[in-house]
């Protein structure tokens, strides 16, 4: 694919400024792409719209995997390809599985969902995440606005917008 | 953040309410009449039942019976020949049930009250913001603990030789047939500075302080409390903050103590070094569950206007997260026993996985405190609705309930224990009379402290 997708990049100053600009924008038919903040804002997700995330349903399967992966290696291994006899305990006892068993959840659990997280979020490796602009990083609110998403509307209409709710500065920046 | 207002909110006690809380404890006294009278008439033929058991009883009787011979030295052919019997010490009936019943209800109730005084102190200490609005309601249940320590040590000197073993002055007698090494050396514990087997002066003075101490603290963070409705000052919540802290530290110690002296003392031979926070965990979740419970059913009633589904979510996690530290506490107890396999301490475990009736009890707490909360509660929509709240703290306050009744019950009356009419009437005796003395205390104070400096971020408490 060499087409190029095309950005309008809002900077704001000031997090109230940018809570109303979301509602400003949204509601003036304007698809907002993502907006990046060096803190998190309170009530930024409600004003995008955004759906609550399904991590929690991602960490309960690795964690389930982790469960059966535990038990499964250990009732083999210690009952069935090397019996030996521990602490006169039978071949395949629970007891001192759930420790390994447990330990086997939880880590499963909190890699896989930092992976799902990654994937998710454009940082896996070898990946190349946009950075719209490196100042959201530090001091600045930054809006960024997918112009072929929005074909209904020209260029100009949307930095009007995007000015008129507030932002310090508007820019163009294009990813290959 | 905006400035919200709060409207004045008063809880009145309603007649009907304490009419359905007075038909539950007329519930609880008949079935507690006719469960007695059932106890009372079978009791013979209950010892009967209890010595064709089976497997499980005799392999307790032979564990009891080699721990205490090995302890015993020279008395071996006495406690063989009591073991041979088929019973301890004493022929166990119809007295030692209802006593036993009496003894865990009140530990289990004490607890109730003593964690709504520790969750108010929890917040104060944490400078918690979240729980400004629901902070009355543990508050009320703190009114329990004097009630609870009157009847502590009251039935301590009703039941005594009943329920504890190590108050028997044989155990400490050189020359008597009875005589226990073992139990003799844990003597100073229970009667410093007195002679071991006369009056148990630590002991009771324990009791006393404890009860005493956290009374004292109830009272102080009260006063201040209510000061601070009257009078719009930040310097209630700062003196609230400085007691709180030192409650914390003495009751860190002081429900460890407790612990052992009420609940593991029965089992006198036996400990464990857990013991302390096993019983806290238990409290704890319980406490939790039933202040969940109390503002769930505020809500329903229309009350609590402060508290939204932000607030029960915090609750429900709390709920959430200690059943599992319960589970946690529990495993950790277990897993040592189970691996070392001294006859000394797995004599405990033994006696509660293999003998009637409190073998499915056994199993059955983990899956009412461990399994089910852990499922029903686990997504973020279940912790925030009402109706699974609803659905989930009873289960967790029985499942709790059945836990103290496996602590007390099979060190009182070993193999002759029951659970019928007696233990649930009692139980609902005391849950209504515990009910009706939180709620009439709620009723007398604002149900919300509208002067409290952290309200407003409880109002705009969103997660």
């Amino acid at each position: 694919m060499d087409v190029n997708k095309n950005f309008l990049v809002g900077v704001f100053e000031d997090e109230d400024v940018l809570l109303a600009a979301v509602k400003k924008v949204r509601s003036g038919g304007v698809k907002i792409h993502e907006v990046y903040s060096p803190f998190p804002v309170h009530g930024l997700d409600e004003a995008l719209g955004y759906k609550r995330t399904r991590l929690p349903i991602a960490a309960f399967l690795f964690g389930l995997t982790g469960t059966t992966l535990a038990l499964t290696m250990q009732i083999w291994m210690l009952g069935y390809d090397w019996p030996m006899i521990i602490g006169g305990k039978n071949f395949v006892s629970l007891p001192p599985f759930i420790p390994v068993t447990f330990e086997m959840t939880v880590l499963l659990s909190a890699l896989g969902m930092v992976a799902t997280f990654m994937i998710v979020s454009d940082m896996k490796p070898y990946g190349s995440p946009r950075q719209f602009d490196l100042r959201s990083t530090e001091d600045k609110h930054v809006m960024a606005i997918d112009t072929d998403a929005n074909g209904g509307k020209s260029k100009d209409e949307i930095s009007r917008l995007l000015k008129e709710a507030g932002a310090s500065e508007v820019n163009t920046k294009s990813f290959e | 953040m905006a400035h919200l207002q709060v409207a004045d909110e008063q809880y009145i006690f309603r007649p009907e309410t304490r009419n359905k809380l007075f038909i539950l404890l007329g519930v609880g006294v008949a079935l507690f009449v006719l469960g007695l009278i059932l106890a009372m008439r079978s009791g013979g033929h209950h010892e009967e039942a209890g010595h064709g058991e089976g497997h499980g009883m005799i392999k307790t009787e032979n564990l009891v019976a080699s721990t205490e011979k090995a302890a015993a030295g020279d008395q071996e052919e006495h406690h063989a020949a009591a073991a041979e019997a088929g019973e301890g010490h004493h022929t166990k009936g119809w007295k030692e049930r209802l006593f036993s019943s009496l003894w865990m209800n009140n530990v289990f109730f004490t607890g109730l009250g003593i964690i709504g005084l520790f969750f108010v102190a929890i917040q104060y200490a944490a400078q918690a913001g979240w729980s400004a609005g629901v902070l009355r309601v543990p508050l009320a249940m703190g009114n329990w603990i004097p009630i609870a320590g009157i009847l502590m040590i009251v039935l301590y000197f009703t039941t005594g030789h009943d329920i504890f073993h190590w108050t028997h002055h044989d155990l400490y007698d050189a020359n008597s047939a009875e005589y226990d090494p073992l139990i003799n050396k844990k003597a100073p514990f229970f009667f410093w500075p007195g002679h071991a087997g006369g009056f148990p002066i630590f002991y009771i003075f324990r009791m006393v302080l404890f009860f005493s101490m956290w009374y004292w603290f109830f009272t102080m963070i009260k006063k201040n409390m209510l000061a601070e409705d009257l009078e719009n000052s930040t310097s209630y919540w700062y003196k609230n903050r400085v007691i709180s802290t030192w409650f914390l530290i003495f009751f860190a110690v002081s429900s460890s103590i407790a612990a052992w002296d009420w609940v593991m003392s029965i089992d006198t031979h036996w400990f464990s070094t857990m013991f302390g926070w096993y019983v806290f965990a238990s409290w704890w979740v319980t406490g939790l569950a039933t202040i969940t419970l109390i503002c769930a059913f505020l809500k329903d009633a229309g009350y609590l206007k402060v508290v939204n589904s932000n607030h029960l979510h915090d609750l429900g996690k709390f709920v959430f997260a200690f059943s599992i530290f319960w589970t946690y506490i529990w495993f950790g107890q277990f897993l040592l026993i189970y691996y070392a396999n001294i006859p000394e301490e797995t004599v405990y475990f033994i006696e509660r996985m293999t003998t009637s009736p409190y073998s499915w009890i056994f199993y059955a707490t983990l899956i009412l405190n461990f399994v089910l909360p852990f499922l029903l509660l686990m997504t973020r929509d279940a912790k925030r609705q009402l109706s699974t709240l609803k659905l989930v703290c009873p289960i967790v306050i029985v499942g709790h309930w059945f836990d103290f009744f496996q602590m007390v019950t099979p060190g009182v009356m070993q193999q002759n224990g029951g659970l019928g009419f007696l233990e649930i009437g009692l139980a609902l005796v005391f849950l209504a009379v515990f009910l009706l003395v939180a709620l009439s205390n709620l009723a007398k104070v604002p149900l919300v402290g509208k002067n409290h400096p952290m309200l407003q971020e409880s109002l705009n408490h969103h997660i």
